[in-house]
C-alpha cells in the first residue's frame, strides 16, 4: 500500500510541504532472536538471530546496537558466548565454532568441531576453556589460545544430542541437558558422574520426549533444569536426586539464565512469558532459603528462545524479534534511563536510501533489494488528510543476491542511476538506465580486489563519487563517470587501529567526508585534497547518525545518549548553537527517548532547520527559536491556531515533534515541498510470524 | 401459668451465621459461629446446634479459641466485653470488660496473657488494632483496661488483619497498601501498589489477607480477583510478590492450610479454590457451592475446612475437598417478595430463599428445613443481569397446593410471567409441579389467594392483576386413557370498569370473594361469580384487604394508601367504622378474631391488635422497630399459652412474627431468654457423651421413654415400645463390630420392623392408598380434637397396663400409621 499526499502550505512546522509515502517492507528485521549473551565486564549484550546475524548492544550507551555481523544462510547460530574477557564465540548447526573480530567487524575464523550440529556452548568460569555439545551426544572441550581455539578432549559420549551445558562456578563439574536426562560430568576425568532422568509425564499429560532446553549449575551443587514439559526442576548434583519441581507453563520452558550472585534466575517459556525466580529466606530469622517464583512478565507474543540476567535487568528475546530489557526495580538505585522497560525491535541503522531526483526508494532486505518509484497525487486537502493517489507507486526492481550471505549495506545514488550493495565477500555496483518506462540494469564488472566488502556505501550529491567504508578500516573514493569507474584514493586508518568505520556523511558540495567508527571520534576528510581535515573531539557515546549541512558545512552528529552536536567543519570547532545547547542541556523527555536518531537531513531553503527522526518521532529543530527547559512542554508541535501570534511565539520552542507515526524506519526530504516517510507497523511484523501458542484466557 | 412479664420484641433466630469466620474446635468436633448476640456451637458431624452461648448484650463480633486452653473460647462483642467460655458445657467462665466497642478479636499463642482486638476510639471510621492485656484474676468479671496500640488506620473487617509466623508480625491491608508490623523490631513496613492510581480501571484494592503458618509469606486478595503472595517483606526494597489469578471477581477470603502447603481462596464465583504449593498450575476446585463465599476457615487439626456463604450457610468441607455438612440458617441474601407464610403441614415459615427457591424454615429449631426450587433454572451470578424473580406464593387446601408466580421484566413492555401450581405428594413428602400457566395475566399479578373454606369440594384459586382482571382458577380432571391426572384451568374472568385489580380475599367460609379495584372493593358470590355489592370510600387505593374471622366474619377490613383503615359490615353493606392509621402490614390471626396491623410513622413502627367488631384496639405496642416492617405473619402455637391479662390474650393461640426492612425476623415474647432454650438442646446438654447421630436420637428417645416408665409406672404410653436391650435386632446392631455388619439398607427394615408391632403393620398394608389419604386429611383437620380424645383415653386406661396395646383405638391406629409412614421415609433416606 502506498499513499502520498501533498500537504497545504499551512503546515509550516513541518517544512514547506510534505508528501507522505508509506511503504510496507518485507521481512526486514523480522528474523527472530535465537541467543543472547551478556558480558558483565564491558556491559555489552550479544544477540544472534535465526538468520545468523549477530548484533552487539552496548548497554552502557542506552542499549545502542553498536556492531553487527551479517548473517549467512547456512550458519544458524544455536549458541553464543563471551569468553576470555571480551571475545565473542558462536556455534551453530553447521558444526562450526566461530570467533568474531569485534574491532574489524568480521569473522576471525571458524573451526569445525566434528560432532555434527552444535546445540550448545559454554565458556568455563575462568574463560579459558570452551565446551560445546553436539548432535552426536559428544561434549567437546576446547582450549582458548590468544589467537585461536584448540581441541583438547572429548567427554563421555551420550546417547542423544546435548542441548544445554552449564559449568559449575568452580570449574570442576559440568551439567549437560539432553533428551530425557541430565548428565553431570567431572571435568578432570571427563566421565559422567550422575545421570538424572527427567520425568516425561507431568500432571497426567504424557509427552513423547522431554527435552532439557536449559541447565544451570549453581555453586552449592544445585542443578536447575528447564524442559519441554513446562517444568523448572531443582536437582541435587551430589546425589543426583530431584529436590523440587515447579510446573510453570503448559508449553516448553526454553531458556534459563542465572544472576551472578545466584540469588535470582529467569526462565522463558514458549508461551511468551518470562518468569523470575528469587532465592528468598523462609523466615526472617532463619538462614534457610528457598527458591520462589515471583513475577511473571509477558512482553513477548511468541516463544522466548533465550534469556539473560544482567545485574540490574532481565533480558529476553524470542521469535517475535523483540529484545526486551526489563530492569529489576529493587536493584535500581535511582530512577533514570535504565529504570524503564526497553523493547528493541528495529535495527539501529539505515536500511533505506532514496534518490531525490527520480523519487526512488531502495529497500534493503536480508537477501534482496527492492526499488520503488513513489506515487504522486494531484489532489489537495487540509493538513492531516490522506489524499487519493493519482499515480500508484511502482515496483521497479527486485534484485536478488547471489550466494548465501546477507546484504550488509546498500545505497542508491541521488541521481538514481547507480545502485551499490555489499555482502561479506563481494561488492556489487550496478548502473541503471531509464528509457521511458523501461529500466535496464547493468552490472559493473571487475571490481578491484580491495573492494571486496563494505560496511557503508555513500554516493556524493552529484553522483559522481562513491565512498565505501571497507571492513579493513579503509575508506575508498571511487570516481564514477558514464558507466565506468575509477579508484581515486583510499584513506587508510591511522596506524595501530583496525577499527572499522560504519557511518559516512558527505557534504552537498562534495568537499567534505565525515566518517565515524564504533567508538572513536568522527574523522573529517577533505575530498579535494584527499587528506584528513580534522577529528571531532571524542565523545563517550557512539554516533548514531550524522550529516553535513548544505551551505554552512556544519556537521550535525547525534549520539546514542540522545545528545546532538553541531560542529563547524571549516572552523574546526563546535558552533555557538551547539555550545548553547550543551550549556543549557536537553529537555529531560528528549533524553529519555527510547530509540536512537537514525537519520538527519536538512532543508535547502531553511538553513536554521535540522530534520531528524528516530523510530517513534520526527523532529524539526529550529535553531532560531529558544530551547525548551524542563518546565516547558516538549511535545507541543502545533500550538492552538486560535491563539494570537504572541502566545504562539512565546510557547514555541526549538523542537517541533510529531509522533503520529507507527514505527518510523526512514524519513527524508525529497525536494523543498516533499517529505517521504517509511513506516513499519508492528502488526505487520507480527502477522508475518508463525502463529503463537494459543492460550485460553480463562483456561483452568 | 406463665409469669407475665412485659411483652418484649425479641429476635427469634434467623440471625446471620456468616458475619465472621467460623472457628473450629481443636479436635474438629465442633464449629463455632457468631450469630447475632450469641455464639452458636454446632457439631461438625451432625450439623446440629449443640449450644447457644448467650451472655453478650450486643452483636458478637469475634470468636477465637483460647490458645492456651483449647477447650475454652474467647468472644468479643460491640458491648465492650471479652468473654471466656467453656464451650463443652456452655458455661461462661469469665468476662473481661474493655469498655469500648470491639470489632474483631485475634489471639496469638505466643502472647500469653493478651489478645488483640480492633477498636474505634475517637472518630467513627478510624479503626485501630490494639493489644488487650487480660489480667489474671479469679473473679467472674474483670476489668481489662490495659490497651496497647499496635496499628492505626486499619480496615474494620477482621479479614484485613492477619498474624503471621507465630506472632512475629501482623499484616494489615487497606485500600491500596499492605502494612506489616514487626513486634520485635517495632517497625512497620508499608507496600503500596503503585499502579492503582495511575491506571483507570485497575482494581488493585486489597480485600483480605492471610499469613503462612510457618514461612514468612503473606497472601493478599484483591478486587480484581488476583492473589498476591508477598515475600521478603522485611526489606522495603527487596520485597517481592507472586501473582495467582483465577478468580474473575474480587477475592472474598483467603486461608492457608495448617501446614501451609496449600492456600484456599473463594469469592463470588461460589468456587473454593485450593492452590497447592502456591503455584498457579497446581490448583483444585470445589465448585457449585451455591452462593458467594464470604469466609473460609481451617480447622486446627487440619482435617476440615469451612466456608461461610452469603446465603447464611456454612459448608464443612473435608481435606479432600468434599463437602461433608451444611449448616443452613435463614437465607437473607435477597429481597423478600412473597412475604411470610406458614406451611400448614410443617408449620414452617416459608419465604423467598436462594434465588429462585422458596425456603422452608423451622422457627422452633432455627434451622432451614429445605429449599423448594420453583424457577428451576440455572442461576447466573452476575451484576446487571435481570433475573427471574419469584414474586408471589400461596398455600391452599391445608397445604396440599402451592401456587407460585414468577416474573421477569427486562423492559417496560416485555413481561415474562408464569404461574405454577404445585401439589403435595405424600410419598415423596414434597411438592410436585402440577400445572404451569404461561402468562396467566397480561400484567403483573398483584394478589393470589386460595379459597380455604373447609367445606369447599373444589380447590379454587383467585389471581388479581394490574391488567384489570381477576381470574378464578379451579382444579379439573385432566385424565386420559394412560393416566389419572388433575390440572388447573381458568373458570371465570372478572373485571370492574377497567380498574387495576389490587387485592383479593376469600371470606372464611369461602362463600364470598372480595376484590379491590384501586379505590373500590367489590364483593362477588363464589358460587355464581355474580357481583354482589361494591364499597367505595374514596380514601385512596386499597393496600390491604381481609375478612374478619369466626364471630367477626361479617366484617371486611380494608387499609388504604391514604392511611385510612375501614371496616365494612357485609350484612348492612355499610361502613361500620373507620380509623386513621397508616397500615403497612395487616394480618388476621387464623385462630381468633384478632387482626394485627403495623403502622408506619416517621419514628418507627407501631403494632395495633384489634377485633373488627370494635374499633378500639385490644393491644398497642409503640415503637416495635425503628425501621420499616415489611411483612408479618401469625404462627399458630403448638401448645396454647394461657395469659390471663387482657392485653396478652391475643398471644394465647398464635405468635406474631414480623420481618423488617433489614431482614431481621422479630417476634413478641414475654419470656426471658433463658427460658427459650429449645428442648433438644437441653437434652443434648444432659447427654454429652453420646455422639449426636441419628441413631442417638432414636435410642435416646427410647431411653427417655424407659426412664419415664420406670419412674411413673402408672403412666401409659400411646405406643409401647419394648426395651431396647430386649430387641435382638437392636442389640445385634449395636454390639456387632461395624466391619462385619451387613449393609445399612438391609438392617434398616429389620430394625424398623422390630420397633413396630406386627399386627398393625399388616393392617396398614391392607388399607388402599387413596382411603389412607382421605383419612389422613381428616385426622389433620381435627388434630386438636384427636389430641383431646387421646388424653381422655389415657386417663381412662390407667392401670390396665400393657393390655391396651393390643386393642388400639381407631384414632391410635391412625396415629400409628402416620408414624409408620414418616419413619419409613426418613430412615430410608439415611
Amino acid at each position: 500500500r502506498s499513499t502520498s499526499g501533498a500537504e497545504p502550505e499551512s503546515a509550516r512546522a513541518r517544512g514547506a510541504g510534505a508528501e507522505r509515502g508509506e511503504r510496507r517492507e518485507g521481512e526486514s528485521a523480522a528474523a527472530g532472536i535465537r541467543c543472547v549473551a551478556y558480558n558483565n565486564q564491558s556491559n555489552r549484550l550479544a544477540v544472534s538471530r535465526t538468520d545468523g546475524t549477530v548484533e552487539v548492544y552496548n548497554l552502557s550507551a542506552n542499549y545502542f546496537q553498536e556492531k553487527f555481523f551479517p548473517g549467512h544462510e547456512s550458519r544458524a547460530t544455536e549458541a553464543l558466548c563471551w569468553a576470555e574477557g571480551q571475545r565473542l564465540f558462536s556455534a551453530g548447526l553447521n558444526g562450526e565454532i566461530m570467533e568474531y573480530d569485534l574491532q574489524a567487524l568480521n569473522i576471525k575464523y571458524a573451526v569445525d568441531a566434528f560432532g555434527g550440529p552444535i546445540w550448545s556452548m559454554a565458556a568455563s568460569p575462568s574463560g579459558s576453556q570452551l565446551l560445546v555439545g553436539c548432535e552426536d551426544g559428544s561434549v567437546k572441550l576446547f582450549q582458548i589460545t590468544p589467537d585461536k581455539i584448540q581441541f583438547e578432549r572429548n567427554f563421555d559420549r551420550q546417547k542423544s544430542r546435548i542441548l544445554s551445558l552449564s559449568w559449575h562456578p568452580s570449574g570442576t563439574h559440568i551439567a549437560a541437558g539432553s533428551i530425557d536426562y541430565i548428565s553431570v560430568f567431572d571435568v578432570k576425568s571427563g566421565s559422567a558422574v550422575h545421570k538424572m532422568i527427567v520425568d516425561r509425564q507431568y500432571m497426567g499429560v504424557s509427552k513423547r520426549k522431554c527435552i532439557v532446553w536449559g541447565v544451570a549449575f549453581l555453586s552449592d551443587g544445585t542443578v536447575i533444569s528447564v524442559d519441554s514439559a513446562g517444568k523448572v526442576q531443582f536437582w541435587d548434583s551430589a546425589t543426583g536426586t530431584l529436590v523440587k519441581s515447579h510446573l510453570i507453563a503448559n508449553a516448553d520452558v526454553q531458556s534459563i539464565a542465572v544472576a551472578e550472585q545466584e540469588d535470582s534466575f529467569v526462565v522463558g517459556t514458549a508461551e511468551g512469558t518470562v518468569f523470575h525466580f528469587q532465592l528468598v529466606p523462609v523466615t526472617s530469622n532463619s538462614s534457610e532459603k528457598q527458591w520462589v517464583r515471583t513475577k511473571p512478565f509477558q512482553h513477548h507474543t511468541h516463544d522466548v528462545r533465550t534469556v539473560a540476567h544482567s545485574p540490574t535487568a532481565l533480558i529476553s528475546g524470542g521469535t517475535d524479534t523483540h529484545l526486551v530489557i526489563r530492569p529489576l526495580m529493587e536493584k535500581v538505585e535511582v530512577k533514570n534511563y535504565d529504570a524503564a522497560l526497553r523493547k528493541i525491535t528495529f535495527p539501529h541503522r539505515r536500511l533505506i536510501s532514496c534518490s531525490k531526483k527520480r523519487q526512488l526508494l531502495l529497500f534493503q532486505f536480508a537477501h534482496h533489494l527492492e526499488l520503488w518509484r513513489l506515487g504522486s497525487t494531484v489532489a489537495t486537502g487540509k493538513n492531516g488528510d490522506t489524499l487519493p493517489l493519482s499515480k500508484n507507486a511502482d515496483h521497479l526492481l527486485h534484485l536478488k543476491t547471489k550466494g548465501p550471505e546477507n546484504i550488509i549495506c546498500s545505497c542508491i545514488s541521488p541521481c538514481g542511476s547507480w545502485i551499490a550493495y555489499s555482502t561479506v565477500s563481494r561488492f556489487f555496483l550496478y548502473r541503471l538506465n531509464y528509457e521511458h518506462d523501461n529500466i535496464s540494469l547493468k552490472r559493473v564488472s571487475k571490481m578491484p580486489p580491495f573492494l571486496r566488502s563494505a560496511l557503508q556505501i555513500l554516493f556524493s550529491e552529484d553522483s559522481t563519487k562513491l565512498f565505501v567504508a571497507s571492513n579493513q578500516g579503509a575508506l575508498h573514493i571511487v570516481q564514477l563517470s558514464g558507466g565506468s569507474f575509477k579508484h581515486l584514493h583510499a584513506f587508510q586508518p591511522q596506524s595501530g587501529t583496525v577499527e572499522a568505520m560504519c557511518l559516512l556523511a558527505v557534504s552537498s558540495d562534495g568537499n567534505w567526508l565525515a566518517a565515524s567508527g564504533t567508538s572513536a571520534g568522527v574523522h573529517v576528510y577533505n575530498v579535494k585534497q584527499l587528506k584528513l581535515h580534522c577529528t571531532v573531539p571524542a565523545y563517550n557515546f557512539p554516533v548514531t547518525a550524522m550529516a553535513i549541512a548544505p551551505n554552512t558545512n556544519n556537521l550535525v552528529i547525534a549520539h546514542s545518549d540522545q545528545q546532538v552536536f553541531e560542529y563547524s567543519i571549516p572552523d574546526k570547532q563546535y558552533t555557538d548553537w551547539s555550545r548553547t545547547v550543551q550549556k543549557q542541556g536537553f529537555h529531560h523527555l528528549w533524553l529519555q527517548r527510547d530509540t536512537p536518531i537514525t537519520h538527519i537531513s536538512f532543508h535547502p531553503k531553511r538553513p536554521m532547520h535540522i530534520l531528524l527522526h528516530d523510530a517513534y518521532m520526527f523532529c524539526i529543530i529550529d535553531k532560531s527559536l529558544p530551547l525548551p527547559n524542563d518546565k516547558t512542554l516538549l511535545y507541543n508541535p502545533f500550538p492552538p491556531t486560535n491563539e494570537s501570534d504572541v502566545v504562539r511565539r512565546r510557547t514555541a520552542h526549538a523542537f517541533k515533534i510529531s509522533k503520529i507515526y507507527k514505527p518510523l524506519l526512514f524519513m527524508d526530504l525529497l525536494d523543498e515541498r516533499t517529505l517521504v516517510a517509511v513506516e513499519r507497523p508492528l502488526d505487520d511484523i507480527i502477522a508475518q510470524l508463525p502463529p503463537p501458542i494459543k492460550k485460553k484466557k480463562f483456561g483452568t | 401459668m406463665v409469669e407475665e412479664e412485659n411483652i418484649r420484641v425479641v429476635r427469634c433466630g434467623g440471625s446471620e451465621l456468616n458475619f465472621r469466620r467460623a472457628v473450629f474446635s481443636a479436635d474438629s468436633k465442633y464449629i463455632f459461629c457468631v450469630s447475632g448476640d450469641f455464639v452458636k456451637v454446632y457439631s461438625t458431624v451432625t450439623e446440629e446446634c449443640v449450644h447457644i452461648l448467650h451472655g453478650h448484650r450486643n452483636l458478637v463480633t469475634g470468636i477465637q479459641l483460647n490458645p492456651n486452653n483449647h477447650l475454652q473460647l474467647y468472644s468479643c462483642s460491640l458491648d465492650g466485653t471479652i468473654k471466656l467460655w467453656d464451650y463443652i458445657d456452655g458455661i461462661l467462665i469469665k468476662t473481661f470488660i474493655v469498655g469500648c466497642k470491639l470489632h474483631a478479636l485475634f489471639t496469638v499463642a505466643q502472647a500469653e496473657d493478651s489478645v488483640f482486638a480492633i477498636v474505634n476510639k475517637e472518630k467513627p471510621d478510624i479503626f485501630q488494632l490494639v493489644s488487650v492485656k487480660l489480667p489474671k484474676s479469679s473473679s467472674q468479671e474483670v476489668e481489662a483496661k490495659e490497651l496497647s496500640f499496635v496499628l492505626d488506620y486499619i480496615n474494620q473487617s477482621p479479614k484485613c488483619i492477619a498474624f503471621g509466623n507465630e506472632g512475629v508480625y501482623v499484616a494489615a491491608v487497606r485500600e491500596f497498601y499492605l502494612s506489616v508490623y514487626f513486634f520485635k523490631k517495632k517497625t512497620t513496613s508499608r507496600f503500596t501498589l503503585s499502579s492503582s492510581r495511575n491506571k483507570k480501571h485497575a482494581k488493585n484494592n486489597f480485600t483480605c489477607v492471610a499469613c503462612h503458618p510457618t514461612e514468612d509469606c503473606i497472601a493478599s486478595g484483591h478486587m480484581d480477583g488476583k492473589i498476591r503472595l508477598w515475600r521478603n517483606f522485611y526489606d522495603d526494597k527487596k520485597y517481592t510478590y507472586t501473582c495467582l489469578h483465577w478468580h474473575h471477581d474480587m477475592v472474598m477470603d483467603l486461608a492457608f492450610s495448617v501446614t501451609g502447603t496449600s492456600l484456599l481462596s473463594g469469592g463470588r464465583e461460589s468456587v473454593l479454590v485450593e492452590w497447592r504449593d502456591a503455584t498457579e498450575k497446581n490448583k483444585e476446585f470445589l465448585p457449585r457451592l451455591g452462593a458467594t463465599i464470604e469466609h473460609i476457615s481451617v480447622s486446627p487439626a487440619g482435617d476440615l475446612f469451612c466456608t461461610s456463604h452469603s446465603d447464611n450457610k456454612i459448608i464443612i468441607i473435608h481435606r479432600n475437598l468434599e463437602a461433608s455438612a451444611v449448616i443452613q440458617g435463614l437465607v437473607k441474601d435477597r429481597s423478600i417478595f412473597t412475604g411470610l407464610m406458614i406451611d400448614p403441614r410443617t408449620k414452617a415459615l416459608v419465604l423467598n430463599g436462594k434465588p429462585g427457591h422458596l425456603q422452608f424454615y423451622s422457627l422452633q429449631s432455627d434451622k432451614q428445613l429445605y429449599n423448594l426450587d420453583i424457577i428451576q433454572q440455572e442461576y447466573i451470578n452476575d451484576y446487571g443481569l435481570i433475573q427471574i424473580e419469584l414474586t408471589k406464593a400461596a398455600f391452599g387446601c391445608f397445604g396440599n397446593w402451592l401456587a407460585t408466580v414468577e416474573q421477569r421484566q427486562e423492559k417496560e413492555t416485555e413481561l415474562e410471567l408464569q404461574m405454577k401450581l404445585w401439589m403435595y405428594n405424600k410419598k415423596t413428602q414434597g411438592f410436585i409441579l402440577n400445572t404451569k400457566i404461561n402468562m396467566p395475566h397480561e400484567d403483573c399479578i398483584t394478589a393470589l389467594c386460595f379459597c380455604n373454606a373447609e367445606k369447599s369440594e373444589q380447590p379454587t384459586l383467585v389471581t388479581a392483576s394490574k391488567d384489570g382482571y381477576f381470574k378464578v382458577w379451579i382444579l379439573t380432571d385432566d385424565s386420559d386413557i394412560y393416566k389419572k391426572a388433575v390440572g388447573w384451568t381458568c373458570d371465570f374472568v372478572g373485571s370492574y370498569h377497567k380498574y387495576q385489580a389490587t387485592n383479593c380475599c376469600f371470606s372464611e367460609d369461602g362463600s364470598l370473594l372480595a376484590v379491590s379495584f384501586e379505590e373500590i372493593v367489590t364483593i362477588w358470590d363464589s358460587v355464581t361469580w355474580e357481583l354482589k355489592c361494591t364499597f367505595c370510600q374514596r380514601a385512596g387505593k386499597i393496600r390491604h384487604l381481609c375478612f374478619g374471622r369466626l364471630t367477626c366474619s361479617k366484617y371486611l377490613l380494608g387499609a388504604t394508601e391514604n392511611g385510612i383503615l375501614c371496616c365494612w359490615n357485609l350484612l348492612s353493606c355499610a361502613l361500620e367504622w373507620n380509623a386513621k392509621l397508616n397500615v403497612r402490614v395487616m394480618e388476621p390471626d387464623p385462630n381468633s378474631e384478632n387482626i394485627a396491623a403495623i403502622s408506619q410513622s416517621s419514628v418507627g413502627s407501631d403494632l395495633f391488635v384489634f377485633k373488627p367488631s370494635e374499633p378500639r384496639p385490644l393491644y398497642i405496642q409503640k415503637g416495635i422497630s425503628r425501621e420499616e416492617v415489611q411483612w408479618g405473619v401469625f404462627v399458630p402455637r403448638d401448645v396454647p399459652e394461657s395469659f390471663t391479662s387482657e392485653a396478652y390474650q391475643w398471644l394465647n393461640r398464635s405468635q406474631f412474627y414480623f420481618l423488617t426492612k433489614s431482614q431481621s425476623l422479630l417476634t413478641f415474647s414475654t419470656k426471658s431468654p433463658e427460658e427459650k432454650l429449645t428442648p433438644t438442646s437441653k437434652q443434648l446438654l444432659a447427654e454429652e457423651s453420646l455422639p449426636t447421630t441419628p441413631f442417638y436420637f432414636i435410642l435416646g428417645k427410647h431411653r427417655q421413654h424407659q426412664d419415664e416408665k420406670l419412674n411413673e409406672t402408672l403412666e401409659n404410653e400411646l405406643v409401647q415400645l419394648p426395651l431396647t436391650e430386649n430387641i435382638p435386632a437392636v442389640s445385634e446392631l449395636l454390639h456387632t463390630p461395624a466391619h462385619v455388619l451387613p449393609s445399612a439398607a438391609f438392617l434398616c427394615s429389620m430394625f424398623v420392623n422390630s420397633l413396630l408391632l406386627s399386627k398393625e403393620t399388616k393392617s396398614a398394608k391392607e388399607i388402599p392408598e387413596d382411603v389412607d389419604m382421605e383419612e389422613e386429611k381428616e385426622s389433620e383437620d381435627s388434630d386438636e380434637e384427636n389430641d383431646f380424645i387421646e388424653k381422655v383415653q389415657d386417663t381412662n386406661n390407667t392401670g390396665l397396663g400393657e393390655d391396651i396395646i393390643h386393642q388400639l383405638s381407631k384414632s391410635e391406629e391412625k396415629e400409628l400409621r402416620k408414624f409408620r409412614k414418616i419413619d419409613y421415609s426418613w430412615i430410608a433416606a439415611l
